[in-house]
Protein backbone atom coordinates (compact mmCIF):
# COMPACT_ATOMS: atom_id res chain seq x y z
CA UNK A 1 0.00 0.00 0.00
CA UNK A 2 2.77 2.61 1.01
CA UNK A 3 4.61 1.64 -2.51
CA UNK A 4 1.35 3.01 -4.13
CA UNK A 5 1.02 6.09 -1.92
CA UNK A 6 3.45 8.67 -3.83
CA UNK A 7 1.31 8.06 -7.03
CA UNK A 8 -2.20 8.29 -6.07
CA UNK A 9 -3.26 11.91 -5.51
CA UNK A 10 -0.72 14.42 -3.30
CA UNK A 11 -1.09 13.90 0.30
CA UNK A 12 -0.47 17.08 2.10
CA UNK A 13 2.93 18.10 3.22
CA UNK A 14 2.08 17.14 6.84
CA UNK A 15 0.73 13.94 6.08
CA UNK A 16 3.81 12.88 4.48
CA UNK A 17 5.92 14.09 7.61
CA UNK A 18 3.91 11.77 9.72
CA UNK A 19 4.62 9.04 7.38
CA UNK A 20 7.91 9.43 7.49
CA UNK A 21 8.45 10.14 10.97
CA UNK A 22 6.32 6.53 11.53
CA UNK A 23 8.83 4.92 9.16
CA UNK A 24 11.85 5.99 11.28
CA UNK A 25 10.78 3.91 14.69
CA UNK A 26 9.45 0.96 12.69
CA UNK A 27 12.63 0.63 10.77
CA UNK A 28 14.59 0.68 14.60
CA UNK A 29 12.00 -1.48 16.00
CA UNK A 30 13.00 -4.15 12.71
CA UNK A 31 16.52 -3.49 13.74
CA UNK A 32 16.35 -4.47 17.09
CA UNK A 33 14.31 -7.57 16.18
CA UNK A 34 17.35 -8.78 14.05
CA UNK A 35 19.77 -7.59 17.00
CA UNK A 36 17.92 -10.09 19.19
CA UNK A 37 17.97 -12.73 16.40
CA UNK A 38 21.35 -12.41 16.30
CA UNK A 39 22.78 -15.00 18.62
CA UNK A 40 20.35 -17.34 17.40
CA UNK A 41 22.02 -17.67 14.67
CA UNK A 42 25.25 -19.16 13.91
CA UNK A 43 27.76 -16.39 14.97
CA UNK A 44 30.50 -16.41 12.63
CA UNK A 45 28.92 -17.65 9.19
CA UNK A 46 31.62 -17.46 6.80
CA UNK A 47 29.74 -17.67 3.72
CA UNK A 48 27.81 -14.66 4.68
CA UNK A 49 30.17 -12.47 5.66
CA UNK A 50 31.44 -11.11 2.80
CA UNK A 51 28.28 -11.05 0.89
CA UNK A 52 26.98 -7.57 2.27
CA UNK A 53 29.47 -5.24 3.69
CA UNK A 54 28.40 -4.02 7.18
CA UNK A 55 26.03 -6.82 7.93
CA UNK A 56 27.64 -9.01 10.79
CA UNK A 57 27.13 -12.65 10.06
CA UNK A 58 24.34 -13.69 12.21
CA UNK A 59 22.37 -10.86 10.69
CA UNK A 60 22.80 -12.07 7.77
CA UNK A 61 22.13 -15.53 7.72
CA UNK A 62 18.85 -14.25 9.43
CA UNK A 63 18.06 -12.46 6.67
CA UNK A 64 18.63 -15.18 4.62
CA UNK A 65 16.46 -17.55 6.63
CA UNK A 66 13.40 -14.92 6.63
CA UNK A 67 13.57 -14.28 2.84
CA UNK A 68 13.70 -18.67 2.73
CA UNK A 69 10.79 -18.70 4.65
CA UNK A 70 9.09 -15.61 2.66
CA UNK A 71 9.83 -17.56 -1.11
CA UNK A 72 8.55 -20.62 0.63
CA UNK A 73 5.57 -19.50 1.62
CA UNK A 74 5.02 -17.64 -1.61
CA UNK A 75 5.58 -20.63 -3.66
CA UNK A 76 3.54 -23.05 -1.42
CA UNK A 77 0.79 -20.38 -1.80
CA UNK A 78 0.96 -20.56 -5.51
CA UNK A 79 1.64 -24.26 -6.64
CA UNK A 80 -2.22 -25.02 -5.94
CA UNK A 81 -3.33 -21.66 -7.61
CA UNK A 82 -1.55 -22.62 -10.78
CA UNK A 83 -2.35 -26.33 -10.18
CA UNK A 84 -6.33 -25.48 -10.03
CA UNK A 85 -5.99 -22.95 -12.88
CA UNK A 86 -4.26 -25.96 -14.57
CA UNK A 87 -6.33 -28.30 -14.48
CA UNK A 88 -9.48 -26.37 -15.59
CA UNK A 89 -8.04 -24.51 -18.10
CA UNK A 90 -6.75 -27.73 -19.80
CA UNK A 91 -9.83 -29.53 -19.01
CA UNK A 92 -12.45 -27.17 -20.01
CA UNK A 93 -10.58 -25.41 -23.13
CA UNK A 94 -12.08 -28.01 -25.29
CA UNK A 95 -15.70 -27.49 -24.50
CA UNK A 96 -15.46 -23.51 -24.10
CA UNK A 97 -13.89 -23.15 -27.01
CA UNK A 98 -17.07 -24.64 -29.17
CA UNK A 99 -18.98 -22.34 -29.93
CA UNK A 100 -22.00 -24.67 -29.31
CA UNK A 101 -21.06 -24.08 -25.58
CA UNK A 102 -22.21 -20.36 -25.63
CA UNK A 103 -25.20 -20.65 -28.01
CA UNK A 104 -27.12 -24.00 -26.63
CA UNK A 105 -28.20 -25.71 -23.61
CA UNK A 106 -27.43 -29.27 -22.42
CA UNK A 107 -30.60 -30.77 -24.30
CA UNK A 108 -30.09 -34.26 -25.80
CA UNK A 109 -26.65 -34.74 -23.71
CA UNK A 110 -26.65 -37.43 -21.44
CA UNK A 111 -24.51 -38.87 -19.43
CA UNK A 112 -22.65 -40.79 -22.10
CA UNK A 113 -23.72 -38.02 -24.86
CA UNK A 114 -21.25 -35.82 -24.55
CA UNK A 115 -20.94 -31.75 -25.99
CA UNK A 116 -23.47 -29.81 -25.00
CA UNK A 117 -23.78 -26.35 -24.36
CA UNK A 118 -24.02 -24.21 -21.11
CA UNK A 119 -26.11 -21.30 -22.00
CA UNK A 120 -28.64 -22.07 -19.58
CA UNK A 121 -26.74 -22.09 -16.72
CA UNK A 122 -25.27 -18.85 -17.83
CA UNK A 123 -28.18 -17.12 -18.53
CA UNK A 124 -29.23 -18.68 -15.08
CA UNK A 125 -25.91 -17.67 -13.18
CA UNK A 126 -25.84 -13.70 -14.78
CA UNK A 127 -29.54 -13.50 -14.26
CA UNK A 128 -29.51 -14.68 -10.56
CA UNK A 129 -26.46 -12.12 -10.20
CA UNK A 130 -28.63 -9.45 -11.83
CA UNK A 131 -31.55 -9.74 -9.20
CA UNK A 132 -29.51 -10.33 -6.23
CA UNK A 133 -27.23 -7.21 -7.19
CA UNK A 134 -30.64 -5.46 -8.02
CA UNK A 135 -32.07 -6.39 -4.10
CA UNK A 136 -28.83 -6.43 -2.44
CA UNK A 137 -26.85 -2.95 -3.44
CA UNK A 138 -29.40 -0.79 -2.53
CA UNK A 139 -29.97 -2.27 1.23
CA UNK A 140 -26.35 -2.39 1.19
CA UNK A 141 -25.70 1.35 0.10
CA UNK A 142 -28.10 2.75 1.99
CA UNK A 143 -27.18 0.99 5.11
CA UNK A 144 -23.62 1.75 4.42
CA UNK A 145 -24.68 5.80 4.28
CA UNK A 146 -26.62 5.61 7.21
CA UNK A 147 -23.45 4.14 9.09
CA UNK A 148 -20.87 6.59 7.51
CA UNK A 149 -23.69 9.54 7.58
CA UNK A 150 -25.96 9.63 10.17
CA UNK A 151 -25.48 6.26 12.70
CA UNK A 152 -24.47 7.35 16.15
CA UNK A 153 -24.92 5.70 19.11
CA UNK A 154 -26.69 2.64 20.01
CA UNK A 155 -28.79 1.42 16.94
CA UNK A 156 -25.75 2.13 14.36
CA UNK A 157 -23.35 0.03 16.94
CA UNK A 158 -26.62 -2.92 16.53
CA UNK A 159 -26.43 -2.43 12.77
CA UNK A 160 -22.76 -1.95 12.15
CA UNK A 161 -22.47 -5.63 14.55
CA UNK A 162 -25.89 -7.26 12.59
CA UNK A 163 -23.41 -6.90 9.36
CA UNK A 164 -20.36 -8.36 11.11
CA UNK A 165 -22.75 -11.40 11.76
CA UNK A 166 -24.09 -11.63 8.46
CA UNK A 167 -20.60 -11.79 7.34
CA UNK A 168 -19.55 -14.45 8.86
CA UNK A 169 -22.84 -16.40 8.01
CA UNK A 170 -22.04 -19.75 5.71
CA UNK A 171 -23.71 -19.69 2.25
CA UNK A 172 -25.54 -22.96 3.32
CA UNK A 173 -26.86 -21.61 6.25
CA UNK A 174 -28.08 -18.85 4.48
CA UNK A 175 -29.55 -21.12 2.12
CA UNK A 176 -31.48 -23.05 4.78
CA UNK A 177 -32.69 -20.07 6.79
CA UNK A 178 -34.57 -18.96 3.30
CA UNK A 179 -35.33 -22.41 2.97
CA UNK A 180 -37.17 -22.22 6.38
CA UNK A 181 -38.71 -18.83 5.99
CA UNK A 182 -39.61 -19.74 2.39
CA UNK A 183 -40.91 -23.18 2.18
CA UNK A 184 -41.36 -23.93 5.91
CA UNK A 185 -43.22 -20.65 6.85
CA UNK A 186 -44.91 -19.39 3.99
CA UNK A 187 -45.40 -22.50 2.33
CA UNK A 188 -43.61 -21.63 -0.72
CA UNK A 189 -41.83 -23.50 -3.34
CA UNK A 190 -38.42 -23.92 -3.78
CA UNK A 191 -38.09 -21.57 -6.99
CA UNK A 192 -34.57 -19.63 -7.97
CA UNK A 193 -36.36 -16.29 -6.36
CA UNK A 194 -35.69 -17.84 -3.26
CA UNK A 195 -32.30 -18.52 -3.79
CA UNK A 196 -31.69 -15.48 -5.47
CA UNK A 197 -32.76 -13.87 -1.77
CA UNK A 198 -30.19 -16.35 -0.12
CA UNK A 199 -27.50 -14.64 -2.39
CA UNK A 200 -28.74 -11.46 -1.27
CA UNK A 201 -28.24 -12.61 2.45
CA UNK A 202 -25.11 -12.52 1.41
CA UNK A 203 -23.95 -9.85 -0.73
CA UNK A 204 -25.09 -7.64 1.53
CA UNK A 205 -22.84 -7.53 4.38
CA UNK A 206 -20.19 -7.42 1.47
CA UNK A 207 -21.75 -3.94 -0.12
CA UNK A 208 -22.37 -2.83 3.48
CA UNK A 209 -18.57 -3.24 3.72
CA UNK A 210 -17.04 -2.05 0.90
CA UNK A 211 -19.15 0.95 0.34
CA UNK A 212 -18.67 1.90 4.24
CA UNK A 213 -14.77 1.91 3.64
CA UNK A 214 -15.30 3.67 0.66
CA UNK A 215 -17.70 6.68 1.85
CA UNK A 216 -15.29 6.64 5.00
CA UNK A 217 -12.56 7.69 2.61
CA UNK A 218 -14.14 10.60 1.21
CA UNK A 219 -12.97 14.00 3.31
CA UNK A 220 -15.05 15.40 5.62
CA UNK A 221 -13.64 18.62 4.20
CA UNK A 222 -15.74 18.05 1.41
CA UNK A 223 -18.92 17.33 3.21
CA UNK A 224 -18.16 20.75 5.24
CA UNK A 225 -17.67 22.75 1.57
CA UNK A 226 -21.24 21.64 0.72
CA UNK A 227 -22.55 22.44 3.72
CA UNK A 228 -21.01 25.44 4.35
CA UNK A 229 -22.82 26.53 0.59
CA UNK A 230 -25.84 26.04 2.18
CA UNK A 231 -26.49 22.85 1.20
CA UNK A 232 -28.98 20.33 2.97
CA UNK A 233 -27.12 17.39 4.32
CA UNK A 234 -29.16 14.40 2.09
CA UNK A 235 -28.21 16.24 -1.05
CA UNK A 236 -24.73 16.86 -0.35
CA UNK A 237 -24.31 12.81 0.53
CA UNK A 238 -26.42 12.52 -2.83
CA UNK A 239 -24.49 14.92 -5.00
CA UNK A 240 -21.54 15.44 -3.38
CA UNK A 241 -20.39 12.18 -1.06
CA UNK A 242 -21.81 9.55 -3.56
CA UNK A 243 -20.51 10.63 -6.82
CA UNK A 244 -16.59 11.28 -5.37
CA UNK A 245 -16.91 7.48 -3.77
CA UNK A 246 -18.82 6.32 -7.18
CA UNK A 247 -16.14 4.21 -8.55
CA UNK A 248 -15.37 2.34 -5.46
CA UNK A 249 -18.87 1.44 -4.66
CA UNK A 250 -18.92 -0.22 -7.71
CA UNK A 251 -15.94 -1.46 -7.33
CA UNK A 252 -17.20 -3.29 -4.30
CA UNK A 253 -20.44 -4.40 -5.68
CA UNK A 254 -18.58 -6.54 -9.00
CA UNK A 255 -16.34 -7.86 -6.61
CA UNK A 256 -19.15 -8.82 -4.31
CA UNK A 257 -20.80 -10.14 -7.20
CA UNK A 258 -17.80 -11.92 -7.98
CA UNK A 259 -17.94 -13.71 -4.49
CA UNK A 260 -21.88 -14.48 -4.77
CA UNK A 261 -21.82 -16.38 -8.45
CA UNK A 262 -19.69 -18.76 -7.16
CA UNK A 263 -21.71 -19.95 -4.38
CA UNK A 264 -23.78 -23.39 -4.79
CA UNK A 265 -25.18 -24.37 -1.02
CA UNK A 266 -28.22 -22.38 -1.51
CA UNK A 267 -29.01 -22.62 -5.32
CA UNK A 268 -28.44 -26.34 -4.49
CA UNK A 269 -30.99 -26.33 -1.69
CA UNK A 270 -33.43 -23.69 -3.13
CA UNK A 271 -32.99 -23.87 -7.01
CA UNK A 272 -32.92 -27.79 -8.71
CA UNK A 273 -30.81 -28.01 -11.81
CA UNK A 274 -32.23 -28.21 -15.18
CA UNK A 275 -30.77 -28.96 -18.76
CA UNK A 276 -32.88 -26.58 -19.96
CA UNK A 277 -32.79 -23.11 -21.00
CA UNK A 278 -35.21 -21.51 -18.40
CA UNK A 279 -35.34 -17.95 -17.57
CA UNK A 280 -38.09 -17.18 -15.28
CA UNK A 281 -37.51 -16.56 -11.46
CA UNK A 282 -40.37 -18.00 -10.18
CA UNK A 283 -40.32 -21.21 -12.21
CA UNK A 284 -39.73 -24.90 -10.35
CA UNK A 285 -36.29 -24.81 -11.69
CA UNK A 286 -33.33 -23.04 -12.85
CA UNK A 287 -29.92 -23.78 -14.43
CA UNK A 288 -26.74 -22.18 -12.85
CA UNK A 289 -23.08 -22.77 -13.64
CA UNK A 290 -22.19 -23.96 -9.87
CA UNK A 291 -25.58 -26.58 -9.90
CA UNK A 292 -24.40 -27.20 -13.36
CA UNK A 293 -20.86 -28.21 -12.13
CA UNK A 294 -22.24 -30.03 -8.79
CA UNK A 295 -24.97 -31.96 -11.16
CA UNK A 296 -21.91 -33.07 -13.75
CA UNK A 297 -19.94 -33.83 -11.17
CA UNK A 298 -22.02 -36.98 -9.74
CA UNK A 299 -21.75 -38.91 -13.04
CA UNK A 300 -18.89 -41.00 -13.91
CA UNK A 301 -18.58 -40.45 -17.52
CA UNK A 302 -15.99 -38.70 -19.33
CA UNK A 303 -18.73 -36.96 -21.01
CA UNK A 304 -20.22 -35.34 -17.69
CA UNK A 305 -16.69 -34.23 -16.51
CA UNK A 306 -15.94 -33.03 -18.87
CA UNK A 307 -18.90 -30.87 -18.76
CA UNK A 308 -18.29 -30.15 -15.31
CA UNK A 309 -14.48 -28.92 -16.17
CA UNK A 310 -16.00 -26.58 -18.67
CA UNK A 311 -18.64 -25.20 -16.58
CA UNK A 312 -15.97 -24.15 -14.21
CA UNK A 313 -14.05 -22.82 -16.23
CA UNK A 314 -16.82 -20.99 -17.85
CA UNK A 315 -17.81 -19.30 -14.33
CA UNK A 316 -13.95 -18.52 -13.31
CA UNK A 317 -13.92 -16.54 -16.95
CA UNK A 318 -17.04 -14.71 -15.68
CA UNK A 319 -16.09 -14.19 -12.45
CA UNK A 320 -12.50 -12.79 -13.81
CA UNK A 321 -14.05 -10.40 -16.30
CA UNK A 322 -16.22 -9.41 -13.16
CA UNK A 323 -13.01 -8.46 -11.21
CA UNK A 324 -11.89 -7.18 -14.23
CA UNK A 325 -14.42 -4.47 -14.67
CA UNK A 326 -14.31 -3.79 -11.27
CA UNK A 327 -10.65 -3.03 -11.12
CA UNK A 328 -10.69 -0.86 -13.96
CA UNK A 329 -13.30 1.34 -12.74
CA UNK A 330 -11.41 1.56 -9.37
CA UNK A 331 -8.51 3.03 -11.65
CA UNK A 332 -11.12 6.15 -12.19
CA UNK A 333 -11.26 6.82 -8.44
CA UNK A 334 -11.41 10.04 -7.56
CA UNK A 335 -10.27 9.12 -3.68
CA UNK A 336 -7.14 7.61 -2.87
CA UNK A 337 -7.02 4.92 -0.31
CA UNK B 1 -25.91 43.08 1.12
CA UNK B 2 -23.32 42.96 3.78
CA UNK B 3 -24.80 43.22 7.04
CA UNK B 4 -23.60 43.02 10.49
CA UNK B 5 -22.92 40.40 13.28
CA UNK B 6 -23.26 40.73 17.30
CA UNK B 7 -21.98 38.61 19.03
CA UNK B 8 -23.60 38.14 22.58
CA UNK B 9 -21.95 36.39 25.73
CA UNK B 10 -20.91 33.20 23.83
CA UNK B 11 -19.96 29.99 24.68
CA UNK B 12 -18.98 27.45 22.59
CA UNK B 13 -19.10 23.61 23.45
CA UNK B 14 -17.36 20.45 21.85
CA UNK B 15 -19.80 17.88 23.90
CA UNK B 16 -19.19 18.73 27.76
CA UNK B 17 -15.19 20.47 26.77
CA UNK B 18 -15.96 24.43 27.03
CA UNK B 19 -14.04 25.22 24.48
CA UNK B 20 -14.57 28.83 24.32
CA UNK B 21 -15.93 31.05 27.04
CA UNK B 22 -17.86 34.81 26.95
CA UNK B 23 -17.20 35.86 23.65
CA UNK B 24 -18.92 39.38 23.06
CA UNK B 25 -18.35 41.62 20.05
CA UNK B 26 -19.85 43.34 17.08
CA UNK B 27 -18.53 42.83 13.30
CA UNK B 28 -19.57 45.67 11.34
CA UNK B 29 -20.62 45.33 7.58
CA UNK B 30 -18.62 46.46 4.43
CA UNK B 31 -15.04 45.90 6.39
CA UNK B 32 -12.46 42.70 7.22
CA UNK B 33 -12.24 41.80 10.91
CA UNK B 34 -9.10 39.18 11.61
CA UNK B 35 -9.28 37.24 14.29
CA UNK B 36 -5.60 36.42 15.90
CA UNK B 37 -4.36 34.05 18.87
CA UNK B 38 -2.43 31.17 19.69
CA UNK B 39 -3.35 27.88 18.09
CA UNK B 40 -5.72 26.20 20.16
CA UNK B 41 -7.64 29.49 21.77
CA UNK B 42 -10.68 28.80 19.39
CA UNK B 43 -10.70 31.29 16.61
CA UNK B 44 -12.28 28.35 14.48
CA UNK B 45 -14.55 27.40 17.08
CA UNK B 46 -16.06 31.13 17.19
CA UNK B 47 -15.63 31.18 13.46
CA UNK B 48 -17.84 28.43 12.54
CA UNK B 49 -20.34 29.28 15.13
CA UNK B 50 -21.00 31.91 12.84
CA UNK B 51 -22.75 30.19 10.34
CA UNK B 52 -23.86 27.16 12.43
CA UNK B 53 -21.50 24.95 10.72
CA UNK B 54 -20.05 24.08 13.88
CA UNK B 55 -23.26 21.89 15.10
CA UNK B 56 -21.96 19.95 12.30
CA UNK B 57 -19.59 18.52 14.48
CA UNK B 58 -21.52 15.32 16.65
CA UNK B 59 -22.05 16.70 19.94
CA UNK B 60 -21.03 20.39 19.28
CA UNK B 61 -23.18 22.70 21.20
CA UNK B 62 -23.51 26.51 22.01
CA UNK B 63 -24.48 28.67 24.46
CA UNK B 64 -25.48 32.84 23.92
CA UNK B 65 -26.28 34.69 20.64
CA UNK B 66 -25.42 35.45 17.38
CA UNK B 67 -27.46 37.93 15.97
CA UNK B 68 -27.02 39.27 11.97
CA UNK B 69 -28.73 42.51 11.70
CA UNK B 70 -30.60 41.62 15.00
CA UNK B 71 -31.98 38.34 14.08
CA UNK B 72 -31.18 35.25 15.79
CA UNK B 73 -29.03 32.63 14.07
CA UNK B 74 -29.69 30.42 16.73
CA UNK B 75 -33.21 31.19 17.21
CA UNK B 76 -35.43 27.99 17.04
CA UNK B 77 -37.16 28.49 14.09
CA UNK B 78 -34.02 29.36 12.37
CA UNK B 79 -32.91 26.87 9.26
CA UNK B 80 -29.28 26.31 9.99
CA UNK B 81 -28.87 25.75 5.75
CA UNK B 82 -30.52 29.60 5.21
CA UNK B 83 -28.02 30.25 7.28
CA UNK B 84 -25.40 28.83 5.64
CA UNK B 85 -26.48 30.12 2.57
CA UNK B 86 -26.40 33.75 3.75
CA UNK B 87 -22.75 33.20 5.64
CA UNK B 88 -20.47 31.55 3.28
CA UNK B 89 -17.11 30.31 4.36
CA UNK B 90 -13.69 29.37 2.86
CA UNK B 91 -11.73 26.71 4.45
CA UNK B 92 -8.06 26.76 5.66
CA UNK B 93 -7.46 23.86 3.25
CA UNK B 94 -8.83 24.18 -0.47
CA UNK B 95 -11.36 21.94 -1.23
CA UNK B 96 -12.90 21.61 -4.18
CA UNK B 97 -15.06 18.68 -5.62
CA UNK B 98 -12.97 16.12 -6.79
CA UNK B 99 -15.37 14.96 -9.18
CA UNK B 100 -16.78 18.53 -10.64
CA UNK B 101 -15.14 20.49 -13.30
CA UNK B 102 -14.31 24.32 -12.57
CA UNK B 103 -17.43 25.50 -14.06
CA UNK B 104 -19.52 22.80 -11.43
CA UNK B 105 -17.42 23.59 -8.71
CA UNK B 106 -18.12 27.20 -8.51
CA UNK B 107 -21.73 26.64 -10.17
CA UNK B 108 -22.51 23.50 -7.06
CA UNK B 109 -23.87 26.38 -4.76
CA UNK B 110 -26.53 27.69 -7.14
CA UNK B 111 -27.19 23.81 -8.79
CA UNK B 112 -27.15 22.05 -5.25
CA UNK B 113 -29.85 24.58 -4.71
CA UNK B 114 -31.70 23.94 -7.80
CA UNK B 115 -31.13 26.94 -10.26
CA UNK B 116 -30.88 24.98 -13.88
CA UNK B 117 -31.04 27.88 -15.98
CA UNK B 118 -27.66 27.57 -17.86
CA UNK B 119 -28.02 31.64 -18.93
CA UNK B 120 -27.94 32.23 -15.13
CA UNK B 121 -25.51 29.64 -14.37
CA UNK B 122 -23.18 30.68 -16.70
CA UNK B 123 -23.17 34.03 -15.99
CA UNK B 124 -22.44 33.72 -12.19
CA UNK B 125 -19.60 31.40 -12.45
CA UNK B 126 -18.49 34.19 -14.70
CA UNK B 127 -18.93 37.05 -12.45
CA UNK B 128 -17.37 34.61 -9.48
CA UNK B 129 -14.61 33.72 -11.12
CA UNK B 130 -14.11 37.26 -12.09
CA UNK B 131 -14.59 38.66 -8.58
CA UNK B 132 -11.96 36.15 -7.78
CA UNK B 133 -9.32 36.98 -9.84
CA UNK B 134 -9.45 33.29 -11.48
CA UNK B 135 -11.14 34.36 -14.77
CA UNK B 136 -8.37 34.94 -16.72
CA UNK B 137 -6.21 32.09 -15.84
CA UNK B 138 -9.22 29.66 -16.13
CA UNK B 139 -11.42 30.27 -19.01
CA UNK B 140 -10.39 28.39 -21.49
CA UNK B 141 -10.49 25.35 -19.20
CA UNK B 142 -13.46 25.26 -17.39
CA UNK B 143 -15.05 22.34 -18.09
CA UNK B 144 -11.56 20.60 -16.81
CA UNK B 145 -11.26 19.32 -13.10
CA UNK B 146 -11.26 22.14 -10.76
CA UNK B 147 -8.58 19.51 -8.54
CA UNK B 148 -6.33 20.09 -11.67
CA UNK B 149 -5.53 24.00 -10.50
CA UNK B 150 -2.73 24.90 -8.46
CA UNK B 151 -3.03 25.03 -4.87
CA UNK B 152 -3.78 29.18 -4.69
CA UNK B 153 -5.98 28.63 -7.67
CA UNK B 154 -7.77 26.19 -5.95
CA UNK B 155 -7.90 28.15 -2.99
CA UNK B 156 -9.55 31.23 -5.34
CA UNK B 157 -11.69 28.77 -7.08
CA UNK B 158 -13.10 27.93 -3.13
CA UNK B 159 -13.53 31.66 -2.46
CA UNK B 160 -15.65 31.81 -6.22
CA UNK B 161 -17.64 29.11 -5.41
CA UNK B 162 -18.37 30.79 -2.04
CA UNK B 163 -19.08 34.35 -3.48
CA UNK B 164 -21.58 32.47 -6.31
CA UNK B 165 -24.13 31.97 -4.13
CA UNK B 166 -24.13 35.80 -2.97
CA UNK B 167 -23.71 35.75 0.56
CA UNK B 168 -23.21 38.61 3.14
CA UNK B 169 -20.93 37.58 5.33
CA UNK B 170 -17.29 35.32 4.20
CA UNK B 171 -15.71 33.65 6.70
CA UNK B 172 -12.14 32.64 5.80
CA UNK B 173 -10.11 29.85 8.42
CA UNK B 174 -6.94 30.57 7.69
CA UNK B 175 -7.73 30.85 3.13
CA UNK B 176 -3.54 31.78 2.85
CA UNK B 177 -1.98 29.06 5.47
CA UNK B 178 -1.36 26.25 2.51
CA UNK B 179 -0.55 28.79 -0.36
CA UNK B 180 2.42 30.72 -1.44
CA UNK B 181 3.49 34.63 -0.99
CA UNK B 182 2.33 35.32 -4.48
CA UNK B 183 -0.58 33.44 -4.48
CA UNK B 184 -1.60 34.91 -0.54
CA UNK B 185 -0.61 38.55 -2.19
CA UNK B 186 -3.08 37.71 -4.51
CA UNK B 187 -6.04 36.71 -1.93
CA UNK B 188 -5.03 39.69 0.10
CA UNK B 189 -5.73 41.66 -2.88
CA UNK B 190 -8.72 40.21 -3.71
CA UNK B 191 -9.97 40.52 0.14
CA UNK B 192 -9.60 44.36 -0.13
CA UNK B 193 -11.65 44.23 -3.43
CA UNK B 194 -14.81 42.33 -2.44
CA UNK B 195 -14.86 43.79 1.48
CA UNK B 196 -16.89 46.52 -0.51
CA UNK B 197 -19.59 44.17 -1.02
CA UNK B 198 -19.06 41.98 1.87
CA UNK B 199 -18.69 41.37 5.94
CA UNK B 200 -15.68 39.07 5.79
CA UNK B 201 -14.03 37.63 8.91
CA UNK B 202 -10.63 35.99 8.59
CA UNK B 203 -8.25 34.27 10.68
CA UNK B 204 -4.79 34.55 10.17
CA UNK B 205 -1.48 33.47 12.72
CA UNK B 206 0.44 35.86 10.28
CA UNK B 207 0.08 39.07 12.05
CA UNK B 208 1.54 41.14 9.00
CA UNK B 209 -1.14 39.53 6.74
CA UNK B 210 -3.98 40.86 9.97
CA UNK B 211 -2.15 44.46 9.42
CA UNK B 212 -2.33 44.56 6.14
CA UNK B 213 -5.68 43.21 5.30
CA UNK B 214 -8.14 43.52 8.18
CA UNK B 215 -10.00 47.22 9.79
CA UNK B 216 -10.58 45.88 13.34
CA UNK B 217 -8.84 42.50 14.67
CA UNK B 218 -9.64 40.51 17.43
CA UNK B 219 -7.20 38.72 19.66
CA UNK B 220 -8.19 35.46 21.40
CA UNK B 221 -6.18 33.79 24.01
CA UNK B 222 -6.33 30.67 26.89
CA UNK B 223 -5.38 31.06 30.09
CA UNK B 224 -3.43 27.39 29.73
CA UNK B 225 -4.05 24.42 28.35
CA UNK B 226 -7.46 22.69 28.96
CA UNK B 227 -9.27 26.02 29.59
CA UNK B 228 -11.75 27.54 27.40
CA UNK B 229 -10.56 30.61 25.28
CA UNK B 230 -11.37 34.37 25.11
CA UNK B 231 -11.82 37.32 23.50
CA UNK B 232 -9.26 39.55 24.82
CA UNK B 233 -9.60 42.60 23.20
CA UNK B 234 -10.98 43.89 19.50
CA UNK B 235 -10.27 47.14 18.46
CA UNK B 236 -9.45 49.05 14.99
CA UNK B 237 -6.46 47.16 13.59
CA UNK B 238 -4.60 50.54 13.60
CA UNK B 239 -4.92 50.40 17.32
CA UNK B 240 -4.31 47.07 18.07
CA UNK B 241 -0.89 46.76 16.39
CA UNK B 242 -0.11 50.26 17.72
CA UNK B 243 -1.48 50.59 21.43
CA UNK B 244 -3.16 47.36 22.55
CA UNK B 245 -5.08 48.51 25.76
CA UNK B 246 -4.15 44.92 27.11
CA UNK B 247 -0.70 43.13 27.45
CA UNK B 248 -0.96 40.40 26.77
CA UNK B 249 -2.20 41.81 23.17
CA UNK B 250 1.05 43.68 23.15
CA UNK B 251 3.03 40.52 23.96
CA UNK B 252 1.13 38.06 21.44
CA UNK B 253 1.50 40.46 18.64
CA UNK B 254 5.53 41.38 19.32
CA UNK B 255 6.37 37.95 19.54
CA UNK B 256 7.25 38.01 23.47
CA UNK B 257 4.18 35.00 24.02
CA UNK B 258 4.74 32.32 25.77
N1 LIG C 1 -13.83 18.65 16.59
C1 LIG C 1 -13.41 18.94 17.83
N2 LIG C 1 -13.75 18.14 18.85
C2 LIG C 1 -13.33 18.41 20.12
N3 LIG C 1 -12.58 19.47 20.45
C3 LIG C 1 -12.20 20.31 19.48
C4 LIG C 1 -12.60 20.09 18.11
N4 LIG C 1 -12.09 21.08 17.34
C5 LIG C 1 -11.40 21.88 18.19
N5 LIG C 1 -11.47 21.43 19.47
C6 LIG C 1 -10.86 22.05 20.65
O1 LIG C 1 -11.34 23.36 20.79
C7 LIG C 1 -10.30 24.23 21.16
C8 LIG C 1 -10.21 25.36 20.16
O2 LIG C 1 -9.84 24.83 18.89
P1 LIG C 1 -9.77 25.70 17.57
O3 LIG C 1 -9.61 24.77 16.45
O4 LIG C 1 -10.94 26.61 17.54
O5 LIG C 1 -8.45 26.54 17.80
P2 LIG C 1 -7.78 27.59 16.83
O6 LIG C 1 -7.65 28.84 17.58
O7 LIG C 1 -8.50 27.63 15.53
O8 LIG C 1 -6.36 26.95 16.64
P3 LIG C 1 -5.42 26.96 15.34
O9 LIG C 1 -4.82 28.31 15.31
O10 LIG C 1 -4.40 25.92 15.65
O11 LIG C 1 -6.27 26.65 14.17
C9 LIG C 1 -9.03 23.39 21.24
O12 LIG C 1 -8.80 23.09 22.60
C10 LIG C 1 -9.36 22.17 20.47
O13 LIG C 1 -8.70 21.05 21.00
MG1 LIG D 1 -8.06 26.97 13.49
Amino acid sequence: MSASTPKQGRPDAAAEDVRTLEATPSCSATRVVERDAEPAGPAGNPRNEGASGHKSGGRAAADVAARIIMWGAFVLAVIPLVWILWSVVSNGLELVGSPRWWSDDAAGTSARRPGGGALHAIVGTLEMAAVTALIAVPIGVLTAVYLVEYGRGRLARLVSFMVDILTGVPSIVAGLFIYAFWVTTLGGQRIPFAATLSLVLLMIPVVVRSTEEMLKLVPNELREASFALGVPKWKTIVQVVLPTAFSGIVTGILLGLARVMGETAPLIILAPYTKYLQGDLFANLMATLPTMINDNRTEVTQAAIDRAWAASLTLILIILAFNLVGRLIARTSKVKA
Amino acid sequence: MAKRIDVQDLDIYYGKFKAVEGVSMRIEPRSVTAFIGPSGCGKSTVLRTLNRMHEVIPGASVDGQVLLDDKDLYAKDMDPVAVRRTIGMVFQRPNPFPTMSIFDNVAAGLRLNGVKNRKVLSETVERSLKGANLWNEVKDRLDKPGAGLSGGQQQRLCIARAIAVSPEVLLMDEPCSALDPISTLAIEDLIHEIKEKYTIVIVTHNMQQAARVSDRTAFFNLAATGKPGKLIEIDDTQKMFNRPSEKATEDYISGRFG
